[in-house]
């Protein structure tokens, strides 16, 4: 949110936890974070055979956040050509 | 040692303190900056703050839940194969493993890859080696992922570069003719870095890091402010991180302006401004290290800095926190309880969004 919006650092986590659903206080909570990022596959820490990771998880953040990422917005594009 | 406090020098000694000794460093260390910046000094309430962080009984103190920030870097991955020059371990290991594991090993926040001499300008003759690695990269980290370099304009002068060296004129009384190079040389390297740039937004880069901007002067800064202006209008999708040098924007040259005001004497909180004005979506802040006075000085001192710059800015703000910068002690290994009571202060009466 700091590089794509320019948003401080409080405003950058309220909105966070808002597309997440979630109290910014659970943004560090360990257990909330490891299913949320299961269930957005969005990554996790703990490598997860067949899950998101890179790129692919990078297109569900910037959807889930409702953000430009400048490499996903290139993938999507050479991508377009199959879809 | 009853009632003495662990803590170091500048330049890393360990030293025992008592705690009115701290707080007189403390006092003394704002009311530097604040004579320097002219600017407002800590509160008796925020020194009695910095005085506690300081005399946290851990080795290693942290932020209460909440007040977590996150942290860019200068290509803190090279550590991992570079040697001593780059603070690297001398792993036999890719870039790109290195990369992986600051994300999924150290889980770090973000990721920044650079070339390992870390400047712009031995980038644009291998720009293609470069991007090719970048977009490799960017598809296989999760984390937002920069690139990053120094402008470092003395790359440009003789014996490195085609320009004549300011250094050498200056000396010799050839003010205007030292001027001049300063200003050549910063064409030419608002140009390079903005050809780097462009190629990097081919490639789908997420953020470019100009780190340690301005360590040639204020025609340095110059040049990478205007190169910011430039990257945001050509690629306004690519984050720009924009990082100080120094404290203090040196007049080299002492006649550049940008956006109407002279860099030269620009202290953070206004370098700060100039950083918005061109564009940049992060600002990296620097506040040197006095090597000769203890460490609650010099962390005082700079978070009386980084209090006012984060007061000013509309962008983020990342107070640099590697050696000898921001409170920490100018030292190869620098002393882990000195760099978290740094990084405690300047998040919590600093108020940085970052490190």
């Amino acid at each position: 949110m700091q590089m794509t919006r320019k948003m401080k650092i409080n405003e950058a986590k309220k909105y966070v936890a808002e597309k997440l659903e979630i109290d910014v206080s659970d943004l560090i909570n360990e257990e909330v974070m490891r299913e949320l990022r299961e269930k957005h596959d969005i990554g996790t820490i703990i490598s997860i055979t067949g899950s998101a990771k890179g790129i692919l998880a990078k297109c569900n953040i910037a959807k889930l956040l409702d953000i430009n990422i400048n490499s996903v917005d290139l993938f999507k594009k050479k991508l377009a050509r199959h879809m | 040692m009853e009632n003495r406090v662990i803590t170091h020098m500048g330049d890393g000694e360990r030293i025992y303190m008592s705690r009115e000794e701290i707080a007189q460093d403390i006092l003394e260390g704002t009311n530097d900056a604040a004579d320097k910046g002219d600017i407002p000094a800590l509160t008796p309430a925020e020194r009695e703050q910095l005085l506690d962080i300081l005399c946290e009984s851990g080795r290693v103190v942290s932020v209460s839940p909440g007040e977590e920030v996150i942290v860019t870097d200068d290509a803190c991955s090279l550590s991992f194969y570079a040697d001593q020059e780059n603070s690297g371990i001398g792993l036999p290991m890719s870039r790109h493993l290195a990369l992986l594991s600051w994300e999924r090993v150290c889980c770090a926040d973000t990721g920044c890859m650079g070339h390992v001499d870390f400047s712009y300008k031995p980038v644009k003759s291998i720009i293609n080696y470069e991007t090719t690695e970048y977009y490799s990269n960017s598809q296989a980290t999760t984390f937002p992922l920069f690139y990053g370099a120094q402008p470092n304009m003395g790359l440009y002068y003789k014996p490195d570069g085609p320009f004549e060296n300011p250094g050498e004129l200056m000396p010799a009384g050839k003010i205007a003719q030292a001027q001049q190079v300063q200003v050549d040389a910063a064409q030419q390297m608002k140009e390079d870095i903005v050809f780097i740039a462009k190629k990097m937004n081919e490639v789908g880069c997420e953020g470019l890091n100009l780190d340690t901007s301005g360590s040639a002067g204020d025609a340095d800064f110059f040049a990478a402010l205007t190169a910011v202006k430039e990257i945001k209008k050509n690629a306004p999708n690519m984050a720009v991180e924009l990082g100080a040098a120094s404290e203090f924007i040196l007049g080299m040259h002492g006649d550049v302006f940008f956006e109407g005001e002279r860099l030269a004497g620009m202290y953070p909180h206004k370098q700060v401004k100039m950083a918005e004005k061109a564009g940049a979506d992060i600002f990296g802040a620097t506040v040197n290290v006095n090597t000769s006075e203890s460490t609650p000085w010099n962390l005082s001192r700079a978070v009386t800095f980084i209090k006012e710059t984060t007061r000013v800015a509309k962008i983020p703000v990342h107070p640099n926190v590697g050696m000898g910068v921001c409170g920490i002690p100018m030292y190869e290994v620098p002393p882990i309880s000195a760099v978290t009571r740094a990084s405690k202060a300047l998040v919590q009466i600093g108020k940085a969004d970052g490190l």
